[in-house]
């Protein structure tokens, strides 16, 4: 048999075929589809027009009302309203709301809804985040969605793999967030278009899978079609805990073909920023002398997790937020907000002066619970930082990792977590 | 299918939030994203865009979100056809399944201004600057893709297959 990548082998798994070679179509069958409250509402009325009565496997259509989550006004309220009713009537397995929703790519995870080995697709471009479980998971728009929720299948072009190999240790600080922001600033928001971006190295199988998690989810941000992890022992203990499904790990074979490799030392990558107006304007945060910022956000499906609360907590303690900057913390999904209490760090957050929001997209992509004004600028641990991605279209995104975030929330700047914390 | 249009000429990286930003995605109603179709690049676009009018832009046109409502918004204020350098994948995907007419070409954008006008053929994939009076060639669409707009979309397709 010829050499496949993790990705190829996934998507011939679920063709149904031998194996699959990169361009090539395929049909191939779906094991999770997810649509939130932008997404859904679209594929649910896609879904009647074809008159559609009742989705492939109520199992396998997953509702996440997340990006507007509490409802911020009528017409999201009308939203979320046809996912009720659609979730109601088709008895789905997997629908969150009120008290159960999360940002859905912390979620999906969390809940063992996703595990290794699946084919995910997701009306939402963060979808690839699954990766970090050795799942192929992509994002998709509405109509692919309809199409799947009536079918259960959808096509594929089979995509290149790029292989990206981490070496040596990483620097104090630096987390998969890091790691991410460090090739996108190196390739481009283009540099893997329809491509699949495969992480490898000693480095990365030390990550945790919240780690994992933040660099997956922004493979989309390099264009990329979907990010990838090979499973092993850390995937396993945390998939053991949660896993709705049995599952399955893939790997690349060893003499697999790839468009393209790159290798980093990590111990040139520090902790990493993304400058105005795109993910591809990184700059090391040493690099940034006195930028001033009025907020900052710590939350997201990049880094909304426990690890991620855990490094700002660390730093935040017995600190203050500076005087006229604005710290949002946004705890995932109310498992993780439920942690974040019981293990003190609500308190550290309170008494630095920070806002604790329910779980929600929220801000990040200038819904609502921390919008920008002109001329504002926020440090945020979110994946875009587009022209008008969290407020007005002159303000302005730095994105970071959260240990940067809090630390720039005490001193009222970008800051280095070293500045704050020893 | 020919037509011709006056044009609007962009940049590289135009990301969905600039075609039409999430503070106006609690709708999917087309007359109202179309409303604000690229508010964030262009704020005089959506009043002063003529039905047929054509987007011409550089590389990675559509980047960033999933949000149908990318293409929705272009084609519901009128746009006629967008022809870029490359285009984000999930936007690609997205126009074809919603029936919004794009072209990719690697010279288009170099040789025309806005205001420009051009004839598309969409058939031969011949895109003439009448101002300037050149003409061009696309690269063709994949017969796949081909095959989903002779069917009317991805949902009629799947109509189709019972």
């Amino acid at each position: 048999m010829k050499p496949m990548t993790i990705t190829e082998k996934i998507l011939a798994k679920h063709a149904g075929v031998k194996e699959v070679t990169p361009g090539e179509l395929i049909n191939a069958k779906i094991d999770i589809a997810l649509g939130n409250d932008i997404t859904a509402p679209i594929a649910i009325s896609e879904f009647r027009k074809a008159g559609a009565k009742k989705v492939f496997n109520k199992n396998k259509v997953v509702l996440v009302p997340d990006h507007f989550t509490p409802n911020k006004d009528i017409k999201s309220a009308e939203q979320v309203k046809i996912l009720r009713e659609f979730a109601k009537e088709q008895k789905l397995t997997y629908f969150f709301d009120g008290g159960e929703v999360g940002v859905e790519h912390a979620l999906l995870p969390e809940k063992g809804i996703v595990v290794p080995g699946d084919l995910v697709i997701g009306a939402d471009s963060h979808t690839c985040t699954y990766g970090a479980l050795g799942a192929f998971s992509t994002g998709v728009g509405s109509t692919d969605l309809a199409a799947v929720m009536i079918t259960g299948e959808l096509w594929f072009k089979v995509p290149e793999s790029m292989k990206f190999v981490f070496k040596g240790k990483l620097n104090k600080w630096v987390s998969g967030k890091d790691l991410i922001l460090h090739v996108i600033g190196d390739v481009g928001v283009d540099g893997a278009l329809y491509r699949s971006m495969e992480f490898t190295g000693k480095p990365i199988e030390k990550l945790s899978i919240d780690s994992r998690m933040a660099m997956c989810n922004m493979a989309i941000e390099a264009g990329a079609k979907s990010g990838i992890i090979a499973p092993d022992a850390i995937t396993k203990e945390y998939m053991n805990k949660r896993a709705q499904r049995p599952f399955k790990f893939y790997e690349s074979d060893a003499d697999a073909v790839y468009a393209e490799v790159r290798e980093y030392d990590c111990a040139k990558i520090e902790p990493t920023v993304a400058c105005p107006h795109l993910p591809e304007n990184t700059k090391k945060v040493s690099q940034l002398k006195n930028i001033t910022i009025d907020q900052v956000i710590i939350g997201s499906c990049t880094n909304g997790r426990l690890e991620d609360l855990k490094v700002a907590a660390k730093i935040l303690k017995g600190q203050k937020v500076a005087k006229y900057v604005r710290l949002i913390v946004i705890p995932a999904t109310p498992f993780i907000y439920n942690e974040a209490m019981k293990l003190g760090y609500f308190d550290i957050f309170l008494k630095a002066g920070a806002v604790i929001s329910p779980p929600t997209c929220g801000p990040c992509l200038g819904g609502h619970m921390g919008i920008l004004a002109a001329g504002e600028r926020s440090v945020a641990t979110t994946n875009r930082n587009f022209v008008g991605r969290m407020g007005d279209p002159k303000s302005e995104v730095y994105l970071t990792n959260p240990a940067v975030a809090a630390a720039s929330a005490i001193k009222g700047r970008i800051a280095h977590p070293d500045e704050v914390s020893k | 299918m020919k037509f011709k249009g006056r044009v609007w000429k962009y940049g590289a990286d135009i990301d969905t939030d600039k075609i039409i930003p999430a503070r106006y995605l609690n709708t999917s109603d087309p007359k109202e994203l179309a409303k604000h179709c690229m508010e964030d690049e262009d704020a005089s676009f959506a009043s002063k865009v003529q039905k047929g009018d054509i987007i011409v832009a550089d590389k990675n046109f559509g980047c960033g979100s999933s949000r149908e409502h990318a293409p929705i918004a272009i084609k519901a204020a009128g746009v006629a056809c967008v022809i870029a350098k490359s285009y984000a994948r999930i936007f690609y995907r997205n126009s074809f399944n919603m029936g919004l007419s794009i072209l990719e070409s690697d010279e288009v954008h170099g040789a025309t201004d806005s205001g420009d006008e051009l004839e598309v053929d969409m058939d031969s994939g011949v895109i003439t600057n009448l101002t300037k009076g050149k003409s061009f060639t696309a690269r063709p669409v994949p017969p796949f893709m081909q095959e989903l707009i002779k069917a009317g979309g991805l949902m009629e397709s799947i109509k189709k297959r019972g």
